[in-house]
């Protein structure tokens, strides 16, 4: 993975950037010695390292203005960054870029339960949010799994799901507003406390936009009403395809678990090392559905599923019967990244989804990629949503383990798209899946894409080098290329 | 005389629109036509008709997944999902009968981003837009989004599609997600509460945790929608009954379906099409105020959805009113639905936007459709 050649002359404005800078930042918004931006140099993707040319910690959307306005003006990029928990790079830094650090941002501003919705700057955690409503029964759906650290900004910039998005959505889908300043300086608000805009869906590219349309300075969220009740049931499985099969069967009779997590025997047994969790260890496959909502509801549908699993030749079942066990079924899950990292000095985690149907040929072939890349893996996986996450093992020194942890990563990522699938269901591009967008898109998909950033950032200073494995000056992306003058098709029917 | 070009497959509409591109030639973009009423007037000298893109090309029930040509009519689609008991959770709605036309086609109702009463639960059009294929205005075919539920590969065009009225992209394929359709449902009818009391019996059972998924109140009855499993759908109508209270009255299955229907295709409204009809969404909370606000200062009728959310306003006549209803507009936005070509032609039928949004939409809007060939003039500007 290469980054952009570093552009001399925006180093060399480094210190005319600070020197204005400090004209409207306090001493401690600025980070410019080496020593200390070290502290910055990765996100969740720490395979890949890079000390930013200086860091900014601002308080006020004035402040990020004036920060992206003197940036621009002097030709310098920036990197902006939440809590740096994502796991595709999208906050790396880069060596001729600022890096814009939001984590100051982290008041939630209004509180509004009679229209379900929270006003909140974008440096609140995840957890954060539901940590102010739930005295009062409410709750922030999204759920990634880093939701005790990662914030809402990081949230919208990578469109965050979680465990329990088939049924409650993607952050797409539980925003409702948000504000953000453009490379320009320009503020922009977009929604706000009503459904729906009133003209073009702005605020729906914004959401997952990995940092490169602007900069996240305050998000309006939706606000559910906490669920009456919810248990889990851990169901182990002789086969993957007999779990795929259960998965399969559950929604076709008309069921949307609030959460159905699988793992594969080498995932639930590292986690049962680390957790004991009470997973069945002789298992192939682990399945823990949740289900959520009224009591009478969860009841039922507990029964429904149950009886599904037996059908589909399930070995072994264990309904919840308390708050405690429940959180007991899901401690394993949760930990199933911690656990990899015991077993292991370093994994990947990869992000691909696919048509459901095809994970017992998806999980078979990355057995033989196993073999062919002599590492590794172990699978966990959003069963129901058919989001994959499976965790290439490797120690970084040793050889070329990192290297060819990374064509592991690259072959299951081009098997994914090859079934019908995508290369990232919720972590983001970034740099990690970057040289493989071309796998999914070709030339002209993806110039389509970038011409929407030069409707938001036409220099291309904000966030470059990321999601897209070429940079095209918009110039030339707006050249128009105008082929014919006549209607070449006499037989088309026109009235 | 307007000419209409009818495409067959996407290489019709890429050749169209390299022609149009040329010769500087604005496209009506056209499924069904069933909402061409809606927005302001194309100035287009040529239609293109997409109709014929159609069919439902795959449908896995077990993948909540459907792909189709833009111009497959909704009818054909809902009458596929019923068969497998599922359906399309933002429940399309069909305004054949408020705006004299008649059925729809699935790109037509992505391409408005309508969403019925279960908007404010389960989302609108852009929430269950998953992909598609299409020709932009420089008459290129690309791609943008997948044909799984969970993506996030790439910017999400599709959310910027859905609610564009064909302003930005032909398309010729989508693909939506598609969910099991609950297995029964039930209506609790409010009687004898004044606006206020209504409103809060709205918040109180939303903020409840009784899952509901529809609330509307019309004609001072306000009206409140449980979906899903039966003993589910029993259960939590008697902890609405005991939560809310007062005279109430239950409808069963058939009306309760009934009921929602006419809610969602604004049927109420549908007597007399000479009538300026409004739509706003507004913070729900104060929806209900802001209704009896404006039904008092105009002379209107009201139909308020989405617990609030969404208030529906009939004029008593074919003068929109425009000031005052967007006066009124604390927060949100006003679109004139239905209204003449006159009225339609001097009132702005979206909600202004502010300065920097409304350049910021123009400068996304060029990067898709440089010369402006897709329904010019449809969303203003």
């Amino acid at each position: 993975m290469q980054m952009p050649a570093p552009d001399q002359a925006a180093i060399s404005a480094l210190p005319a950037l600070l020197a204005e800078l400090e004209s409207f930042l306090p001493a401690d918004a600025i980070v410019a010695e080496r020593r200390s931006l070290k502290a910055f140099e990765t996100d969740g993707l720490s395979a890949y390292r890079q000390e930013p040319l200086c860091a900014v910690m601002p308080r006020t959307r004035a402040e990020v203005a004036r920060i992206l306005q003197a940036c621009d003006r002097l030709g310098i990029k920036v990197v902006p960054r939440g809590a740096g928990t994502g796991l595709s790079g999208g906050a790396l830094p880069l060596a001729d870029g600022v890096l814009l650090v939001m984590s100051r941002f982290n008041r939630v501003l209004d509180i509004d339960l009679p229209n379900r919705c929270a006003v909140v700057q974008p440096g609140v955690t995840n957890l954060g949010i539901t940590r102010a409503v739930e005295s009062q029964g409410f709750y922030y759906a999204p759920d990634p799994s880093s939701q005790i650290a990662c914030t809402i900004g990081g949230n919208v910039a990578e469109n965050s799901g979680g465990v329990h998005c088939l049924k409650y959505g993607l952050t797409t889908n539980n925003i409702l507003g948000v504000e953000l300043v453009l490379m320009s300086g320009e503020v922009i608000r977009l929604g706000g406390r009503h459904m729906d805009a009133a003209g073009l869906d702005l605020m729906g590219v914004v959401c997952g936009s990995e940092g490169l349309l602007g900069v996240i300075t305050e998000v309006t969220v939706r606000l559910l009403p906490k669920p009456e009740t919810a248990r889990a049931v851990l169901l182990g499985f002789p086969s993957s395809e007999s779990a795929g099969d259960c998965v399969a069967r559950v929604i076709a009779a008309g069921i949307i678990p609030g959460g159905m997590e699988m793992m594969d025997k080498p995932a639930l047994n590292a986690t049962e090392d680390f957790v004991q969790a009470g997973y069945p260890r002789d298992a192939e496959a682990l399945l823990i559905v949740e289900l959520d909502g009224p009591a009478a509801e969860v009841d039922h549908l507990i029964g429904a599923v149950s009886e599904i699993a037996e059908a589909c030749g399930a070995t072994y079942r264990r309904i919840s019967t308390s708050e405690a066990e429940r959180q007991l079924f899901w401690a394993g899950r949760k930990a199933a990244f911690p656990a990899a990292g015991r077993i292991s000095p370093d994994y990947l985690c990869m992000d691909g989804t696919i048509p459901r149907k095809r994970l017992p040929e998806v999980l078979n072939r990355m057995q033989d990629l196993s073999r062919k890349h002599d590492l590794r893996v172990a699978n966990v996986f959003h069963a129901g949503d058919g989001n994959l996450h499976p965790l290439i093992l490797y120690d970084a020194n040793q050889g070329d383990q990192l290297a060819r942890a990374e064509a592991f990563g690259a072959d299951i990522l081009r098997l994914c798209v090859e079934v019908g699938g995508v290369l990232t269901g919720e972590h983001g591009v970034g740099i990690e899946k970057r040289d493989l967008m071309p796998a999914m898109f070709d030339e002209v998909d993806l110039n389509q894409q970038q011409r929407l950033k030069c409707a938001f950032d036409p220099t291309q200073r904000l966030n470059p080098g990321k999601v897209f494995p070429t940079l095209h000056r918009c110039a030339e992306l707006g050249r128009l290329h105008v082929h014919r003058g006549a209607l070449p098709f006499p037989d088309l029917p026109r009235f | 005389m307007v000419e209409t070009l009818q495409a067959r497959d996407e290489r019709d509409v890429t050749d169209t629109v390299a022609w149009a591109l040329a010769g500087n030639h604005g496209l009506e973009l056209r499924g069904r036509g069933s909402k061409a009423a809606l927005g302001h007037a194309v100035e287009a000298a040529h239609v293109l008709d997409l109709s014929r893109l159609a069919g439902i090309s795959s449908y896995e029930p077990e993948e909540l997944v459907l792909t189709a040509g833009p111009g497959t009519p909704m009818a054909e689609i809902e009458a596929l999902l019923t068969q497998r008991g599922q359906e399309l959770a933002f429940e399309p709605p069909d305004f054949g009968a408020v705006l004299g036309t008649g059925g729809g086609t699935l790109g037509g109702a992505l391409s408005c981003n309508l969403g019925g009463p279960r908007r404010f639960k389960a989302g609108a059009a852009r929430d269950h837009f998953l992909g598609f294929r299409g020709v932009s205005g420089r008459a290129e075919a690309f791609k943008a989004g997948g044909k799984v539920v969970k993506n996030v590969t790439g910017y999400d065009l599709c959310k910027l599609v859905a609610g564009s009225y064909g302003t930005l992209v032909a398309l010729t394929e989508v693909t939506v997600k598609v969910l099991p359709a609950p297995e029964t449902q039930r209506t609790l009818r409010l009687h004898g509460r004044d606006t206020a009391a209504a409103q809060a019996a709205m918040i109180a059972a939303a903020n409840s945790p009784h899952e509901v998924s529809g609330l509307s109140l019309a004609d001072g009855v306000a009206a409140i929608r449980v979906e899903g499993p039966e003993p589910s759908v029993a259960y939590r109508l008697k902890a609405l009954v005991d939560l809310l209270g007062g005279e109430t009255e239950i409808l069963d299955d058939a009306p309760s379906r009934a009921h929602w229907r006419a809610v969602r295709d604004v049927a109420a409204f549908a007597g007399d099409q000479a009538r300026a009809l409004w739509r706003l969404s507004v913070p729900p909370a104060g929806g209900c105020a802001l209704a009896a606000r404006l039904v008092a200062e105009t002379g209107g009728r009201t139909l308020v959805d989405w617990g609030g959310g969404l208030i529906w306003l009939e004029l008593p006549d074919g003068e929109p009113r425009a000031d005052i209803v967007r006066g009124a507009l604390a927060e949100g936005h006003a679109m004139l639905f239905r209204a003449s070509p006159q009225a339609r032609a001097a009132v702005p039928v979206f909600q202004p936007e502010t300065a920097a949004i409304a350049a910021l939409s123009g400068r996304v809007r060029r990067q898709f459709d440089p010369q402006g060939l897709f329904n010019p003039g449809r969303m203003g500007g």
